[in-house]
């Protein structure tokens, strides 16, 4: 049995949750309302985040551009996917939505460029 | 240079892009002119490289470009002019603008309707007074966030954040995904005005400890910061309770204490200011003291979400739009919008008694109440009651009130 | 190795060392500034009253009082031939009691001692009407009509420049680590560098007693006295005159002061110290700073600070200025122990250094070339609507604005890089950038990429103010 607290950010009320994974059963308790559960389960049994970062660009009027994981991709990945795009150089220019990497760390989840980064003349 | 435009749009921020967007829709035939002073429009956006703007105005989530993106992408669809590298000296009474560019140099600019969209700046050290010495290695978390994402240097290592604003709270997660170490967000309040959200997934993630009541009482390093001590606070005075002190070595301290609206031009021109908001006074279409001139966005009130940002611009553009069709309408008489008991502000600061239809009151209160109770109140008869879970400094809220039942000044409280 | 040799070298590059190398440029010398520090103007040069003081505090028969008295009346012409602001608002000592009233009359007698011209003891209502914003409890004052404001800084800055103008070298960045003095000559060991020089000026602040003890004369100490200052925005009610609390033992009272600049400042605070570098702020030194500055004026507003700093003055052992021919190294000459009057004294500290180089054997021969005039960097913020046209037209640099709140424009950073700013705080000091009520969190970064440009040097090694004081740790993903 494994027991877990955590602040719930589904909305401002920032619920308590005390969240009891039992096998394959999940009680959450401190919450007010269904979305709460929801929140519980999810960050209990594989919590997701979407990755903002950036990537240094070879070519640009700026030498880096923002980018994010197209999909969230799991919690624990993330140090995976940011070693993996720090390796990245793409060349300018890149425009906003641009796929900087396909299957990014073997998440299955694609790098895009969330700005336009234009070529230095 | 000597122009005349329909309408002037100062800063190309989100506000200022929603703005001319929506006045252009209005009025297409209308002549309107964006000035930004940065090389790009998109403003303080263009740093934000997170996401979590658009869900209410998009309905999806986008990182701050991206949000830009979409609204310059649509500005350029339209004849509205951008101009860029042009900041603006000064602005009068009578709507006259005097910018200045490399390209241009003095630039006069006479407009029938002016939208103020400046948006806002980072509360400093100084404002603060800490003690202790003066080294490098002291940032704003904006200056901060601007260096790493765009010109793509890390200003520090090892990092000591004081508030939780959400710029800080956004920052402790960036330095960290880059490698730097933050040990300790220190906040002054018993709350944190950055969003839930931000404190899970930016410091819970990483592991930065949180410490409310606390702030930083001494900042050593003769030539960079060598370490930052911090303190906790007695809540009632907020002065540092001596024996708490615990100094962390480090070669940066990121402030995020706080945004204020950048108001230098419209207090030139002499607009009425709101003390509370350090914005312009307005009435229900955004419209200031002065006849044609509107504000909106983060000049107006520090907002914590751009997407009320984008609703308040499109008002004020829209309210511009019909001036400068309409021409000017005197308004015969105001009533009052007081905020009180709990209440810390609200806008806009008064409606035109000729107001009629839904209006949206935005507004924040002083502290945390849950639950919490607000009632609005016309005289003696209540006009709305709003309930919720739970309300806190950190969250502007609003309510939308019948402007029709509005006949005199009204109140705004928090009641048990 | 050989090294070059001079005739005179000035040790320390603050506003007195900078005086005296202006002074000594006009004359056919090979003329060397030395500095430690990157930059001139590093020590109390950099965060002082900025006053230029009329001379009535001063021991009667002092050096300092006769240097400050003559100083003063050589301010106008100085400020004039620089291009650096002055401002005589005048300044008055309060009373709040018998006791202060009794100083009061003290100081008057010293200043009549003292030669001082324009004062007046003058009741608590006159000074109101003088200074309306001035406490209520005030019961007498003593008003001195030159006392004025100026900029330490700029002075400094001032003073190099037209130094350099006139053929003087700067060696900044250089700290002297030892001196002897061979065949009549001083040999000036700086790290790996040498020079020689006929003749050394010891201005070197609070570090005089350690360069003057290379040659050997130990006749003196001078002990760090560090002053807290707090800088109000230009929004908050200013004051028109320099408004002093009667003096203690530590110094010349907390005043209240506009600047230059059009903001207010308070300070300073009195603290002796043994670390001669530490300009680090108290919390107690705010505390009675807002404490001190309410009680002269009331309605002061305190939440308009911008910034709060500190400088170290330089404390003689003597209790007065050091300004002589070493009794122990005849090549050595001393203008130490400058503590406040420095700032006043200078012009006149240059004067008296002048003749004691003629006394100890320096043929001083005039420059037909001499030019005392040195122009300030253009002020777009201060131009006309046609000057600033004119300005743009010539380079379009200064169409462009860099700093937003004191309206810095690019042009005038880079001229300030070419005049010699190396760092972020010496495009700060030269122009203004970043001295507003953001305090550079939206120009650095800016500033920055303009001094990397410019210097052509990375950006990961610009600093602050010179040596460690880096701005940046790294490259984002270049580790």
């Amino acid at each position: 049995m494994e027991v877990k607290e955590m602040t719930c950010i589904r909305c401002p009320m920032g619920c308590r949750l005390t969240v009891t994974k039992d096998g394959d059963n999940y009680t959450v308790t401190g919450n007010t309302c269904k979305r709460g559960e929801e929140y519980g389960i999810q960050e209990m049994s594989c919590p997701m985040r979407v990755v903002t970062t950036s990537v240094r660009v070879i070519g640009g009027v700026r030498p880096v551009c923002s980018c994010k994981t197209a999909d969230s991709v799991p919690k624990a990945a993330i140090d995976d996917v940011l070693k993996a795009l720090a390796q990245l150089r793409p060349v300018a220019p890149i425009t906003i939505g641009q796929v900087l990497a396909e299957d990014i760390a073997g998440t299955g989840v694609s790098l895009v460029a969330t700005a336009n980064n234009r070529a230095a003349n | 240079m000597k122009k005349f435009v329909d309408i002037a749009v100062i800063g190309g921020g989100p506000a200022g892009l929603a703005a001319a967007l929506e006045a252009w829709r209005a009025q297409p035939e209308l002549n309107i002119l964006i000035i930004e002073r940065d090389h790009e429009p998109g403003g303080i956006l263009q740093q934000c490289i997170h996401n979590g703007f658009g869900l209410h105005f998009f309905g999806e989530e986008l990182t701050g470009p991206e949000y830009a993106g979409r609204f310059i992408a649509e500005v350029k669809k339209t004849s509205i002019e951008i101009m860029t590298d042009t900041m603006v000296l000064e602005l009068n009474n009578e709507r006259k603008i005097l910018a200045v560019s490399a390209e241009n140099g003095l630039i006069e600019i006479e407009a029938k309707a002016v939208v103020l969209a400046m948006g806002c700046r980072e509360r400093t050290r100084g404002a603060l007074n800490i003690p202790g010495s003066r080294p490098a290695g002291v940032y704003t978390a904006g200056c901060a966030q601007r260096l790493v994402n765009m010109e793509g240097y890390m200003p520090g290592k090892k990092v000591v954040i004081l508030g939780s604003g959400d710029i800080g709270l956004i920052m402790a997660r960036r330095m960290t995904w880059e490698g730097a170490k933050v040990e300790v967000v220190a906040e002054l309040m018993p709350f944190s005005s950055g969003l839930n959200r931000n404190i899970v997934q930016c410091l819970v993630d990483n592991n930065i400890p949180l410490k409310f009541n606390h702030t930083v009482v001494r900042v050593d390093g003769r030539e960079r910061v060598e370490a930052v001590t911090i303190a906790e606070v007695d809540p009632a005075t907020k002065r540092p309770i001596p024996g708490t002190e615990e100094t962390y070595e480090c070669d940066t301290l990121l402030l995020s204490v706080g945004l204020i609206p950048e108001n230098e031009l419209t207090n030139g021109a002499g607009v009425e200011m709101d003390r509370i908001t350090s914005g312009a006074v307005v009435d229900e279409t955004r419209q200031t003291s002065i006849p044609g001139v509107f504000a909106c966005g983060n000049v107006l009130h520090v907002h914590d979400l751009v997407d009320n940002v984008s609703n308040e611009a499109k008002l004020a553009g829209l309210s511009a739009a019909q001036y400068v069709a309409g021409g000017e309408k005197k308004v015969e008489k105001y009533h009052s919008v007081n905020a009180t008991n709990g209440v810390r502000y609200a806008v806009p600061q008064r409606i035109s008694a000729d107001a009629s239809g839904k209006l949206d009151v935005y507004f924040r209160v002083g502290n945390a109440y849950r639950p919490a109770k607000l009632v609005v109140r016309c005289g003696e008869e209540v006009l709305a009651t709003r309930r919720k879970a739970i309300m806190t400094p950190g969250e502007m809220e609003k309510i939308t009130l019948d402007a029709d039942k509005i006949t005199g000044d009204i109140t705004l409280e928090m009641e048990a | 190795m050989s090294a070059t040799n001079y005739d005179v070298a000035v040790i320390g590059a603050g506003v007195v060392g900078c005086a005296i190398a202006r002074q000594l440029s006009r004359y056919q010398l090979k003329l060397a500034l030395i500095d430690a520090a990157e930059d001139v103007a590093m020590g109390a040069s950099r965060a002082n009253s900025a006053i230029v003081h009329a001379g009535y505090d001063c021991p009667p028969g002092s050096v300092e009082a006769r240097l400050n008295v003559k100083g003063n009346a050589m301010y106008d012409a100085w400020c004039a031939d620089l291009d650096v602001p002055i401002q005589r608002i005048g300044s008055l000592v309060i009373g709040f009691d018998e006791q202060d009233e009794k100083v009061l009359e003290e100081l008057y007698d010293r200043g009549i001692k003292n030669g001082v011209p324009g004062m007046e003891l003058i009741s608590g209502d006159r000074a109101r009407e003088i200074e309306p914003s001035l406490s209520g409890e005030v019961t007498k004052a003593l008003y001195a009509a030159t006392g004025a404001i100026s900029c330490p800084y700029q002075m400094t800055i001032a003073c190099a420049e037209n130094a350099k103008e006139n053929g003087c070298e700067w060696l900044l960045g250089h700290p002297v680590t030892e001196m002897k003095v061979v065949d009549g000559v001083v040999e000036i060991t700086m790290g790996e560098e040498k020079i020689t020089a006929k003749h050394v000026v010891n201005a070197a602040g609070v570090f005089a007693d350690e360069v003057s003890a290379m040659l050997g004369d130990s006749s003196f100490t001078v002990s760090p006295r560090k002053g807290e200052y707090m800088l109000l925005d230009r929004t908050a009610t200013s004051v028109k005159t320099v408004i002093f609390q009667t003096p203690s033992k530590l110094g010349k009272g907390v005043l209240v002061a506009p600047t230059v600049d059009g903001n207010m400042f308070a300070g300073p605070t009195a603290v002796n110290q043994t670390d001669k570098l530490d300009t680090s702020v108290s919390q107690e030194g705010i505390d009675q700073l807002s404490a001190l500055s309410r009680k002269s004026v009331p309605t002061i507003n305190l939440r308009s600070v911008i910034t709060s700093f500190a400088g170290v003055r330089a404390q003689p052992s003597t209790g007065d200025f050091i300004i002589q021919i070493s009794e122990v190294c005849p090549q050595l000459i001393q203008a130490a122990g400058i503590c406040s009057p420095g700032l006043t004294s200078a012009p006149a500290i240059a004067e008296e250094v002048d003749s004691l180089l003629r006394k100890a054997g320096a043929e001083l021969v005039e420059k037909e070339d001499y030019n005392p005039i040195r122009k300030a960097i253009p002020e777009f913020r201060h131009l006309s609507n046609e000057e600033r046209t004119q300005l743009i037209e010539k380079d379009s640099r200064y169409g462009r604005i860099i700093c937003r709140c004191e309206t810095i424009t690019e042009g005038e950073i880079v001229e300030a890089i070419r005049r010699g700013a190396r760092s972020l705080d010496g495009v700060k000091r030269r122009t203004r950038a970043g001295m507003g009520r953001c305090q550079g969190g939206f120009c650095g970064p800016r500033v920055m990429e303009i001094l990397s440009r410019e210097l052509g040097i990375p950006m990961t090694e610009l600093t602050k103010f010179g040596g460690n004081s880096r701005l940046l740790t790294g490259v984002l993903k270049e580790d």
